[in-house]
């Protein structure tokens, strides 16, 4: 059911939604951004539209609402464990046509590779959708590419139209009701989407794990610093690591937390004893690249980046990453001649 | 609502058999199937969680063997018999002795690597009618490092097993060497019906595998065990991702057809 509403329309269908979910949505985190007196755009709770930033690209992605940074499994006190409580409320999302490809990603790691995760899953199984259409690709985006520019599955998506009204195509019969009630006019809404991006990507055809034996990584060698950045950023990464954390000097009492990781970062393999694999910058790149454009199909039939672009947009170096796919064709080309 | 893998449960230490200053065996009690080559993630709140290794199987214990080399294992050594350890698991695939088998089998294991393979050494030592000849190759770094000596001992009577280490100041029973130098000792015979495990260090697998594909192995007759940083066991964190493979899931165990594809 599509109609054309206005900001006091869903303002009010925000308020019901209040009741039983957190509103996410990517907005302005005044001050917030990584260079002085600069805003950082990413995703916080909302109450009203008006607080959406539509026209630019959110500089994280949604992935902490399902995966928090920092995320208590359970406490421990002397001899007992306590599982940690899952939020009071279910989560409404506002996504991308791209980040809603990548939530399939992150089902498919958290629920079907190996069993399901139980703290994912009682956040998956409470989140409802709703579609941002993309009037124009942003900077670095490369989505068509990576057959993620136009998504289905949503319950609601929304427009924002110049006039300040937004269009909304809702498949969520309870929400379309109370818009129709509210008296919304209807009309018929398609999202928009993108249809071509600046960036374009080709993953060559006969791409195989040969390609790590090519001289193209020696340049990321020097060129990355390991921040890690492009990982935090990517709505796709999913790595994290154990930390248990204790609030007496005793160690009696904390808890056991798991906090993403970054397979560029230092310490990501070490194992007890001091053995640690990948040690190069450029072997890092290598192993982060294939996994999104290559190990990850050869399991789940299809490709885990989604060309949002994030990982460009925040790396200080400079790096591309739709640069560094680009290089792979000559790079296979290299290793098959050898 | 699904299962939550990520609590531990409390296991009471039942025995603690020491091996060298470094590495005890920690008998764990433990109800429930397990196979060697698996692992368990143990936990001391604090200190955090590593894999480890099941070193033996008993009815209502499992044998973890650890080497005092980290955080989390440092910490260990310092719980005795009565105290508890928190377990979560078992975990991967483990070894499948069916695999093995009514063939000649090779075992080649090299410091702690002893510890995964100890189940598949055991139970063809107990039931030797089950196998052709078997050998089994140990190295360690230095006499002092010389894990299990009562269970090579006991192998010693009914298979060849050739104990060596890397190095020795002193006179020392056994073999001064690098595993490898012992693998045309082995006694050979159909190459095509003859298995080997091999498990150890990143180089010393590398070599062993090279040698015995040198004296003719079927590569599909080899099996490694690999050994890697893992926070969940589970197929999530990542750490253990080895281009499409997860070694939690998909190993630790690898026969040597998919294992020589894993290339950090």
């Amino acid at each position: 059911m599509g109609f054309c509403v206005t900001s006091m329309q869903l303002n009010a269908l925000f308020q019901t939604w209040q009741s039983n979910y957190y509103i996410y949505a990517p907005r302005i985190f005044s001050g917030g951004g990584r260079f002085s007196d600069t805003d950082c755009i990413r995703y916080g709770k909302i109450d009203c539209v008006d607080e959406i930033v539509f026209d630019k690209k959110s500089e994280y992605s949604f992935k902490e609402i399902l995966t928090p940074v920092s995320q208590t499994l359970f406490f421990f006190t002397e001899g007992e464990t306590k599982e940690a409580d899952a939020p009071k409320k279910g989560a409404v999302i506002f996504l991308r046509s791209c980040d809603l490809h990548a939530l399939k990603r992150l089902d498919d790691m958290y629920l079907h590779n190996g069993p399901a995760d139980y703290y994912y899953q009682r956040l998956r199984e409470n989140i409802k959708i709703v579609l941002m259409g993309c009037t124009h690709s942003f900077e670095n985006c490369f989505c068509v590419s990576m057959g993620t520019n136009v998504s289905a599955s949503y319950d609601m998506s929304i427009d924002c139209q110049p006039d300040g009204t937004y269009l909304v195509d809702c498949r969520d019969e309870a929400w379309g009701q109370q818009l129709e009630a509210a008296g919304a006019s209807q009309m018929a809404v398609v999202p928009s989407h993108v249809e071509e991006n600046s960036v374009t990507v080709q993953i060559p055809e006969n791409l195989t794990a040969e390609v790590a034996k090519s001289s193209m990584w020696k340049e990321y060698d020097s060129r990355c610093i390991n921040c890690g950045r492009c990982n935090f950023v990517c709505p796709t990464c999913t790595c994290f690591t154990m930390q248990d954390l204790f609030y007496s000097e005793n160690g009696k009492a904390g808890e056991r937390r798991r906090v993403w990781a970054s397979c560029m970062v230092d310490g990501f393999t070490d194992v007890a004893g001091g053995g640690s694999y990948r040690k190069k910058n450029g072997e890092r790149m290598r192993f982060k690249v294939l996994h999104k454009v290559l190990d990850y199909r050869q399991r789940n039939g299809y490709h885990m980046c989604v060309g949002c672009g994030r990982c460009d947009d925040v790396c200080p170096e400079y790096i591309s990453f739709s640069g560094c796919i680009n290089k792979l064709q000559n790079a296979m080309t290299e290793v098959t001649e050898q | 609502m699904i299962k939550n893998d990520y609590i531990p449960f409390p296991s009471r230490i039942l025995e603690v058999i020491r091996h060298t200053e470094i590495e005890y065996t920690f008998r764990m009690e433990f109800h429930g199937t397990v196979r060697p080559g698996q692992f368990f993630e143990v936990s001391i709140p604090k200190y955090g969680e590593a894999p480890i290794s099941v070193s033996g199987i008993g009815e209502n214990f499992v044998d973890l063997t650890i080497r005092r080399v980290g955080k989390v294992t440092n910490e260990v050594f310092e719980r005795y018999v009565g105290d508890t350890l928190l377990l979560r698991g078992p975990y991967g695939n483990g070894f499948d002795v069916s695999d093995y088998r009514g063939r000649d089998i090779i075992v080649m294991a090299g410091g702690t690597g002893l510890s995964p393979v100890r189940g598949v050494v055991d139970y063809f030592s107990e039931h030797p009618e089950q196998r052709g000849h078997m050998t089994l190759i140990a190295g360690f770094k230095t006499p002092h490092d010389i894990l299990f000596r009562d269970d090579l001992n006991r192998w010693e009577k009914n298979m060849d097993v050739i104990l060596t280490v890397d190095c020795a100041e002193e006179d020392v029973a056994c073999h001064v060497g690098l595993v490898t130098q012992y693998i045309p000792q082995i006694q050979l015979g159909d190459v095509r019906n003859t298995v080997a495990v091999v498990v150890g260090p990143p180089a010393m697998m590398r070599f062993s595998v090279q040698g015995l594909l040198g004296i003719g192995l079927p590569e599909a007759n080899i099996w490694i065990s690999q050994e890697r940083k893992m926070c969940c066991g589970l197929g999530k964190c990542g750490h253990c991702k080895i281009g499409d493979t997860y070694v939690c899931l998909d190993g630790p165990v690898f026969n040597y057809t998919k294992g020589k594809f894993l290339a950090d």
